[in-house]
């Protein structure tokens, strides 16, 4: 079995690198394989994730870092955003889809990423903020990702 | 990456607001916001938003789409999408704002759809 690589990158909470870690994720993941649809799911769930962390996470603020890890294990392509903020817990997270949230302008950042990924999480991380670990399954002979139809099939963690 | 690019012409009535690039976090979304304010100081308030040269949209343009919706909507107007492309449709089905938006794939339609006798 071959060893995992992995990408660690620190980022500056800034507007600029949510396209730098969409942009270094959508490489890995042409590299590893991946099909231009499930690109497109991985690159935008990396975007959602880093904007979280820069709005949510670390409230904008340009002292605190972003830690971005992109790891190729021998089946699945994992991604960890790791933020400096106060940590939140998944079930506080409100449904978008819920009639009294479908106009609201904001909150729709961790459904888009369970959705287009296989697996999503979210953990508290090494400095106290929230560590968001997604995972999308590595293409091969055969093999179907289970989040591959635009994410019809995920649904949003009800509270 | 293409930035957000906005132009808009008149249709009689009704705006058409032609969109092109990425509607994302930062410069799109703010073009999108700025756009839609300008019109509305320009008593437009009825505007067809041409999303077919709009090849990615994130959730903060999402947000900025809605926004507009509302906004628009607050001020007596109807604010309608043309031309979907498959990835923006998707996305707006996944997210249930698909039963929101009054979406149209034919210009003319579009355009007839509007109440012209509201003012």
């Amino acid at each position: 079995m071959a060893d995992p690589k992995q990408l660690d990158v620190t980022l500056e909470t800034q507007v600029e690198s949510v396209n730098l870690a969409e942009e270094m994720c959508l490489r890995v993941a042409e590299a590893a394989g991946f099909d231009e649809d499930d690109c497109y799911r991985i690159g935008m769930s990396v975007r959602e994730g880093v904007i979280n962390a820069f709005h949510y996470g670390n409230q904008e603020r340009p002292d605190k870092k972003i830690y971005l890890a992109v790891e190729l294990t021998p089946d699945k392509m994992v991604i960890h955003v790791l933020d400096e903020g106060k940590g939140f817990k998944l079930e506080d997270v409100p449904n978008p889809l819920a009639e009294e949230n479908l106009l609201s302008t904001s909150g729709r950042g961790i459904f888009l990423m369970r959705s287009f990924m296989d697996e999503f999480d979210v953990v508290s991380g090494r400095t106290g903020g929230a560590e968001i670990i997604m995972s999308k399954k590595l293409p091969g002979p055969g093999s179907h990702s289970p989040n591959g139809d635009g994410g019809q099939s995920a649904a949003p963690h009800q509270a | 990456m293409a930035l957000l690019q906005a132009t808009y012409r008149d249709a009689g009535e009704i705006t058409v607001l032609d969109l092109s690039g990425r509607i994302t976090l930062g410069e799109g979304s703010a073009l999108l916001r700025s756009t839609i304010r300008e019109l509305l100081e320009e008593k437009r308030f009825k505007i067809l938003v041409n999303l077919g040269d709009i090849n990615y949209i994130d959730s903060s343009g999402i947000g900025e789409l809605v926004s507009a919706f509302t906004t628009v909507k607050n001020r007596g107007g109807e604010l309608k999408l043309l031309h979907l492309t498959k990835k923006v449709h998707d996305l707006l089905q996944i997210t249930k704002l698909y039963t929101v938006f009054e979406v149209h794939s034919d210009e003319v339609a579009a355009l007839n759809s509007f109440d012209i006798a509201k003012a």
